[in-house]
């Protein structure tokens, strides 16, 4: 049986395509991708670099906007909507988690990780309450106040992914986000992203490395902005079993 | 996401960067400041000038030789006749309503008491000079009717010249001599203070008929006539007219004394206007650095911009959070300024002979006008900042 039968579809795109008109010639990003994405599934995206993986999740993230075709959230087409009312959406419903972890310079990691409640009109001990709470969830409790320089690049992007959680969103949407780390941080990531998951929040990881693909339930590819194939994960990678079977004195802190 | 908030993350960016917030700020301080003390400068020196003309008593006529047209043009040929005392004697005898005339010549000369010696200004008048003029007497006496008839040499002292000739002694009886002719001290006066008004403690007052025989000369500069009462003035004036008119054609000039301070406090009043706009000029390059500042700070946090609207910020959150930024710049840097301005101010009133005078209007002016600087240069970066593409502030490099 399809691990998605049966579920609601959280995000929808019908036909979207993605065009930049780059010194005269046109550059096809996405040409016509339907994609549904189910309420609580992990899904990967995967194809090789410049296929158009990025552009898509910024289109399914609300940051970026189609040339053409539509993308519905929980049923409601987003394509007439103000950029205003896009970022209330993003706010509420979607969290990022990127490659290039892009915290906050100089800007602690509770801050960092309160600015979605910011924007969200959460005020006062209560957003620091989520905060922290986020941070611990993620097993950087301990790390409040410390600053991105001081934090290494697999800390950095537990705290990311404690930022796109914080305002308990409907989807995280991941690029690459083990692309900038060493093996164990990825796996860490993974692992916690995997979590999430189990918790109930839909995630959708973008990858170019099939091996970090096989921790989604399902893997959607595509080769030159077109999806070329969809296919269910057999046996699907556990980061945590990994985890154990790795040194155990590389422990990241 | 609310003011104090926005406010808070405007803090925290400028806290960030300290250094160059400072040297930002640097601009609109100097620019305020110098407003501040400018202005004060123009207006101290404007309140003391006018504040003299008033100490002169009230109800004086002047009456000069040559024709001034009004303005303060520095173009008039050199009088061809200059007045002498029988002009002054003709006005107190033929003008009704006049409770003094005075004739006034002045001249430099040096004054010697034993082995000192300096250089004064020999301020001549007759015995109703005391009703025109305000020093007061700290000790001896005026010169008489009598003295001014027979051009007695006697003198009276201003503070600094006694002081300099006679330290710690009193002066009254003392022997000096001015331009080598022997005088008898029969006064001395108390200080006016410092600042402008310093040079009258350093004059002496003879008779003006001594004062012609020592200069060796048949006129006077200056006839100063005082109304008995201010319904006089106007009267007064037409009938000096009129008395001297047939000696004098129209070589001849009355000011009343509110001509003389409306005509200096219009010219004050349009040179403290020009300082301030000169200082108003500096406080808008301090805008432009803002402007210029802002700019780049926007570039700078593209990325950043970039992260916050992908977590929600919506135009206006990133556009108060910069013009806040801006905002706060100015006035942070206009705060500082006025305080500066203001200290400067009172340093300079006590350390030097420029009296300055701190009005609230020029404060408040100063803190708006920094305060509208932000605004006005923040909205524009601001506004650059708002309107970035999310995607295309989170792929910038
Ligand atoms: N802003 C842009 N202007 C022009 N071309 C772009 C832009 N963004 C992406 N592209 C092009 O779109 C294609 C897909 O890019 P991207 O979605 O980043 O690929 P991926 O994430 O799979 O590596 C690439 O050929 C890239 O050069
Ligand atoms: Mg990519």
């Amino acid at each position: 049986m399809s691990p998605v039968a049966g579920r609601e579809v959280v995000l929808e795109t019908i036909g979207v395509s993605k065009s930049y008109p780059l010194e005269g010639v046109v550059v096809n990003a996405l040409c016509g991708v339907d994609l549904r994405i189910h309420r609580g599934e992990m899904v990967s995206i995967m194809g090789p670099s410049g296929s158009g993986k990025s552009t898509l999740m910024h289109i399914v993230g609300l940051l970026d906007t189609p040339t053409e075709g539509q993308v519905l959230l929980d049923g409601e087409d987003v394509s007439r909507m103000t950029p205003n009312q896009l970022a209330a959406l993003r706010n509420k419903h979607i969290g990022f988690v990127f490659q290039a972890f892009n915290l906050l310079p100089r800007t602690t990691a509770q801050a960092n990780v309160e600015l979605p409640l910011v924007y969200g009109g959460v005020s006062g001990p209560e957003r620091a309450r989520r905060a922290v709470e986020a941070l611990e969830r993620v097993g950087l409790g301990y790390r409040t106040g410390h600053f991105p320089s001081q934090l290494s690049g697999g800390q950095q992007q537990r705290v990311a992914i404690a930022r796109a959680l914080v305002n308990r969103p409907s989807i995280v949407l991941a690029d690459e986000p083990t692309g900038n780390l060493d093996s164990r941080s990825g796996v860490e990531v993974m692992a916690m992203l995997q979590d999430l998951n189990a918790q109930g929040i839909t995630v959708v990881v973008v990858t170019h490395d099939d091996r970090i693909a096989r921790h989604a339930e399902r893997i959607v590819h595509i080769l030159d902005g077109r999806v070329r194939s969809e296919e269910i994960v057999a046996e699907r990678v556990l980061a945590a079993e990994e985890l154990r079977s790795m040194p155990p004195e590389e422990v990241a802190g | 996401m609310n003011l104090p908030e926005a406010f808070r993350i405007a803090m925290r960016a400028l806290a960030a960067n300290k250094a160059r917030s400072a040297l930002t700020m640097l601009g609109v301080i100097i620019g305020v400041a110098a407003v501040i003390l400018l202005v004060a400068i123009g207006t101290g020196v404007q309140g003391e000038i006018t504040g003299q003309i008033e100490g002169l008593g009230s109800n004086l006529l002047f009456i000069v030789p040559g024709q001034y047209s009004g303005g303060m043009g520095g173009d008039q040929a050199p009088p061809a006749r200059r007045l002498t005392l029988e002009d002054a004697d003709l006005i107190s005898r033929k003008v009704e309503g006049v409770s003094a005339v005075v004739p006034v010549l002045q001249g430099g000369a040096t004054i010697k008491a034993g082995n000192r010696s300096m250089r004064v200004v020999v301020a001549a008048g007759n015995e109703q000079g005391t009703e025109v003029f305000t020093s007061t007497l700290a000790g001896g006496r005026h010169y008489r009717r009598s003295e001014v008839q027979v051009a007695a040499r006697v003198v009276g002292l201003g503070s600094r010249v006694a002081e300099t000739l006679f330290p710690g002694k009193d002066p009254v009886g003392q022997r000096v001599s001015i331009n080598g002719q022997r005088f008898t001290v029969i006064g001395y006066y108390e200080s006016l203070g410092g600042g402008l008004s310093g040079d009258q403690d350093s004059q002496v007052y003879i008779p003006v008929t001594t004062a012609q025989r020592l200069f060796g000369v048949n006129f006077i500069n200056t006839i100063v006539v005082k109304a008995a009462t201010a319904d006089d003035v106007e009267r007064v004036k037409s009938e000096i007219r009129r008395v001297l008119t047939p000696r004098y054609g129209e070589e001849f000039t009355v000011f009343t004394q509110e001509q003389t301070l409306g005509l200096l406090s219009d010219l004050l009043g349009t040179l403290t206007y020009m300082l301030a706009g000169i200082a108003g000029i500096s406080l808008l390059v301090g805008g432009i650095g803002i402007m210029n500042i802002m700019l780049v700070s926007v570039t700078e946090r593209t990325r950043e911009i970039g992260i916050r609207k992908a977590v929600g910020a919506r135009t206006y959150d990133i556009l108060s959070q910069f013009v806040i930024e801006a905002v706060a710049l100015s006035v942070l840097g206009g705060t500082v300024g006025i305080v500066l301005g203001w200290s400067g101010a009172a340093a300079m009133a006590r350390f030097t002979p420029v009296p300055t005078d701190v009005t609230p209007w020029a404060v408040a002016l100063a803190f708006f006008f920094s305060a509208g600087v932000g605004v006005f240069f923040g909205v524009y970066p601001a506004w650059k900042a708002s309107r970035l593409d999310p995607i295309v502030a989170l792929r910038y490099e």
